[in-house]
Order: C-alpha cells, then sequence, then structure tokens
C-alpha cells in the first residue's frame, strides 16, 4: 500500500508494531543471555537478566495501552481489529517468554558455584531453535503470512524433542547417581523454562493465522 | 446460570436458526428510467432482529430500504423486477393496498419531519386516519403506549399539547418513531435516522432500536459503521447497487468473507 493511502490507523499501528519488534529483540537478547550466564556461570549477568525484565514488562504496558488507545480512538474493524486483538496477544507471550529467560538467569544464581552437571549440548541447541521460532513469527505476524506461522509452529514439535532428550538423559544421571539429582534438577530447570518458549512461540503461531484468515484454532494440540 | 435460562436461551437460538424471514427478497433489480440502480438483490429479514444496510454513497441502500415499503412507486419513470415478500405474500401484487402495507412496514426518515401540531394529534395521527378507534380513552391509550414505547413519554407527558416543532431534535426524531408505532407496524425502516442529531441523542435512538427490536423487525440504512456494528444483529454491504455481503453482524465487523467488505468496512476503499 502507498503512504499517501495510509489512515491515521495504519500510522498509529505501523508504530505499535516498530515496539513489538523492539520488544521481540529485548526478549530474544534475554534468552541468549540466559544461556550465556549458564554456561559460564556468570552470576551478575544473571542478574542482569533478571533486572532487564522490569524493562520488557514496562515495554509490554506501553503496547497494550497503545492498543486500548487504537480501538477506542478508530474502532478498527476486521482484519484491522484482529491485528490489535493479536498484538495485545503476542505483548502477553513474549512477556512470557522474558521471565522464562529469568526463570534460567535465577536457577544460575541457585546454582552457586557447583560445576555444571554435564557438558551442555542440548540446551545450547533449543536456545538457538527458540530465538530462531520467535524471529521468524514475528516477521510472519509483520508480512501477514499464516504459512510461514504453520510452519513455525511444527518447529515446536523439534524443541519438544530437544525437551524430551534432555529430560531422558538427565533422569539416567539421577537414577544412577543419587547425589547429582540437586544439579541434575537445575539443568532440567532451565530446559523445561526453554520448552515453554517453544510454547508460547506457537501461541504467537496462532495468532498470526489468525489476523491472516480469521480462523482461530489451537496448534500443535 | 439457572438452568432454565441455558434452556430457554437454547430454544431461542433453535427458533433462530430455523425461523422463516419477515421479509424476503428475491432478484430484485430496480431502475431509474435506462439506469440500473440495484443489482438482483436476494436477501432474508429475520424477525425482531435490526438488520443494518451499510455502504457508500450512492450504493442503493437507500433506493432498497424504499423499495421494502413502495415509497420508491411516487418516483416516476422508475422500475422494479423481482420479488419482494412480508410474510410469503408479494407486496408489489396488484391486489395489495399500498396505504395497508406502509402501516404495516412504517419508515422513519433522516431528518425528523414532525408535523406542525401538537405532540399527542402527531402520534394519533395515524390511528384517526386508519380508523382504528373512535374512543377518546383508547386513543389516549394508544398515544401514550407508543411514546413509552418510543422511550419519549415521561418527557412529553406533562406537555402532550406543546407544538412538536418545539421539542429538541432528538426528541423530535423519538416523536416519528411513536408516530410510526401508534399504527402498530410489523417492520419499521429507519433511513439514516440518527445523521440529524447530536451523539447523545443518536445513543439514545440506537438504544431504542435495540428495545423495540424485541418487538418490531427493523432495518435501517446507516453511514456511520460504527453505528450498525452496535445496533444490528445482520448487515449487509451494498456496493454499485450490488450486495456484496450479508450476515451476522459480528462476522462482518471482525471475518469478512469478501475483500470489499474489508475494504469498506477498514476505510481502505479508493
Amino acid at each position: 500500500m502507498s503512504h499517501s493511502l495510509w489512515t491515521t490507523f495504519d500510522r498509529e499501528f505501523a508504530q505499535i508494531q516498530e515496539s513489538l519488534l523492539q520488544m521481540g529483540l529485548m526478549v530474544d537478547q534475554a534468552i541468549a543471555l540466559s544461556l550465556e550466564s549458564l554456561q559460564n556461570r556468570d552470576h551478575a549477568l544473571a542478574k542482569q537478566v533478571i533486572d532487564d525484565d522490569e524493562e520488557i514488562n514496562a515495554i509490554r504496558f506501553k503496547i497494550e495501552d497503545a492498543c486500548l488507545a487504537l480501538i477506542a480512538t478508530q474502532q478498527p474493524a476486521a482484519s484491522d481489529l484482529r491485528s490489535v486483538v493479536a498484538v495485545i496477544t503476542i505483548v502477553i507471550n513474549m512477556e512470557r517468554m522474558a521471565d522464562h529467560a529469568a526463570g534460567i538467569a535465577k536457577t544460575v544464581i541457585l546454582m552457586g558455584d557447583e560445576p555444571l552437571l554435564k557438558p551442555l549440548i542440548d540446551i545450547p541447541r533449543m536456545v538457538r531453535l527458540a530465538q530462531e521460532m520467535l524471529g521468524e513469527v514475528l516477521q510472519a505476524f509483520v508480512d501477514n503470512d499464516a504459512d510461514t506461522a504453520q510452519a513455525i509452529a511444527d518447529r515446536d514439535d523439534e524443541m519438544d524433542h530437544l525437551y524430551q532428550a534432555i529430560f531422558e538423559e538427565l533422569l539416567e544421571i539421577m537414577a544412577d547417581k543419587p547425589d547429582s539429582i540437586e544439579r541434575a534438577t537445575y539443568l532440567l530447570w532451565c530446559a523445561h523454562n526453554l520448552e515453554r518458549i517453544g510454547d508460547r512461540v506457537t501461541n504467537i503461531a496462532e495468532r498470526v493465522i489468525f489476523v491472516s484468515t480469521g480462523d482461530m484454532r489451537e496448534l500443535n494440540v | 446460570m439457572k438452568l432454565w435460562v441455558v434452556f430457554w436461551c437454547t430454544m431461542r437460538q433453535m427458533v433462530n436458526q430455523v425461523q422463516s424471514p419477515k421479509m424476503f427478497i428475491q432478484e430484485l433489480d430496480f431502475y431509474y428510467g435506462s439506469v440500473r440502480a440495484l443489482s438482483s438483490i436476494s436477501i432474508g429479514i429475520l424477525e425482531r432482529q435490526v438488520t443494518a444496510l451499510i455502504g457508500p454513497s450512492g450504493c442503493g441502500k437507500t433506493t432498497f430500504l424504499r423499495c421494502l415499503n413502495r415509497m420508491n412507486d411516487t418516483i416516476p419513470n422508475t422500475r422494479l423486477e423481482g420479488k419482494v415478500y412480508l410474510d410469503g405474500e408479494d407486496i408489489y401484487h396488484p391486489s395489495v393496498d399500498v396505504v395497508d402495507l406502509r402501516q404495516r412496514i412504517g419508515m422513519v426518515f433522516q431528518k425528523p419531519n414532525p408535523f406542525p401540531q401538537s405532540v399527542f394529534d402527531n402520534v394519533a395521527f395515524g390511528p384517526r386516519v386508519l380508523g382504528l378507534t373512535r374512543e377518546r380513552e383508547e386513543l389516549d391509550a394508544i398515544v401514550e403506549r407508543s411514546l413509552q414505547r418510543a422511550a419519549l413519554w415521561e418527557e412529553v407527558k406533562d406537555h402532550l399539547n406543546t407544538d412538536a416543532m418545539e421539542l429538541s431534535l432528538g426528541e423530535q426524531q423519538r416523536l416519528c418513531i411513536a408516530r410510526v408505532l401508534a399504527v402498530e407496524p410489523e417492520v419499521i425502516l429507519m433511513d439514516e435516522p440518527t445523521s440529524a442529531l447530536d451523539p447523545i441523542a443518536t445513543m439514545q435512538i440506537e438504544g431504542l432500536m435495540r428495545d423495540l427490536s424485541e418487538r418490531y423487525t427493523i432495518v435501517v440504512v446507516t453511514h456511520n459503521m460504527q453505528q450498525a456494528a452496535r445496533v444490528s444483529d445482520k448487515t449487509g454491504l451494498f456496493w454499485l447497487g450490488e450486495l456484496v455481503e450479508f450476515n451476522d453482524t459480528a462476522m462482518i465487523f471482525t471475518r469478512p468473507k469478501e475483500q470489499r467488505t474489508e475494504a469498506y468496512i477498514t476505510g481502505r476503499v479508493g
């Protein structure tokens, strides 16, 4: 659409979309830093992830507020209305993703200076997957691309498989060495937080499909 | 929620789903001279619902509305093809008495048009002309009932002999609605009934439309899309004389099926 045909709604929604992408970058960084703090046992970095979560909460409320103002002043309908409602759901899910990243950081602090139970292999894979899925689903939202959203939701199966593999491996270690249960549980918590991030991306993918097609359905049930 | 409420709601929903339309319009074409203003309109208007007709200026929605009680009959050099049924009867059949028809299908216009008479005489006009009653007490009752249903009674009950032209525009429009109600219509057609009113009077008329739909079938033409969204059960979009889409109002305003509907209601026409 040429900018000369933009309605007031278009202009204001473009700003909201920009803030949404900015929030996406912040969440992406929180996920990346939580892994780094785990890999390096960096308590200061973990604390920074926890502190930065406040900023992400604030931007979520700012975007929600802008959406409410847009509904009240522009009375959007049809795909415009679906887009605004979708943004509200998306920021709630992204805010929860940041909470999961902060959850990993809190676990890092709880672990103290205990050495890692095992080298990290699948957890970094889960992090990379989560970051890719988040970036792609936000791009799919901007592009109004239901097919890509569906494909991203399908990738959540990969995330579930990685989590299952970690779960089984740690269970085996705990069975063999009961004195490792505490350290294994910490790693399991980290993996669980990442698995939940995958679920949150799936929720966002559902919203992208809803905006694009009007079809409201749950993916990966 | 109490069980009987659930039962009642379910039954009402079932009745709504199977009820036959109060009015049924079949393959309607309308011509001004050789210009076709409406093309092949087919639509069912359900009883005791508010049906809103929206669309850009000149799209044919008012022409269509006026076909529903033969108001276009008065315009020379016009022609109608197709059928308009009220309770299964063709309203354009030669045997139909147009005065009787317009009693059953009343109309409220864009600008309030009270007669330069008292409030009472405005409402009593229809019953007197149609000879609905000769008893003063009965006429009083009709006037009171009509004004109450039009949500105007409390404001005018002590001033029934006041000249109607002294009322505010919003009150005048409600008086015109009371005048229509006084002859016990079954269907009320409203042609942009709030476009001359301020926001408060508009909200009052909109609330009234919802209340009246419990008793009457209402068809409203409006330029105000939010009004259509607020007051109607069904919405139809007209475009260049065609009915582009007709569906539940909630669907039209959240998930329209047609691209032209999407373009119109999101303000991206042209």
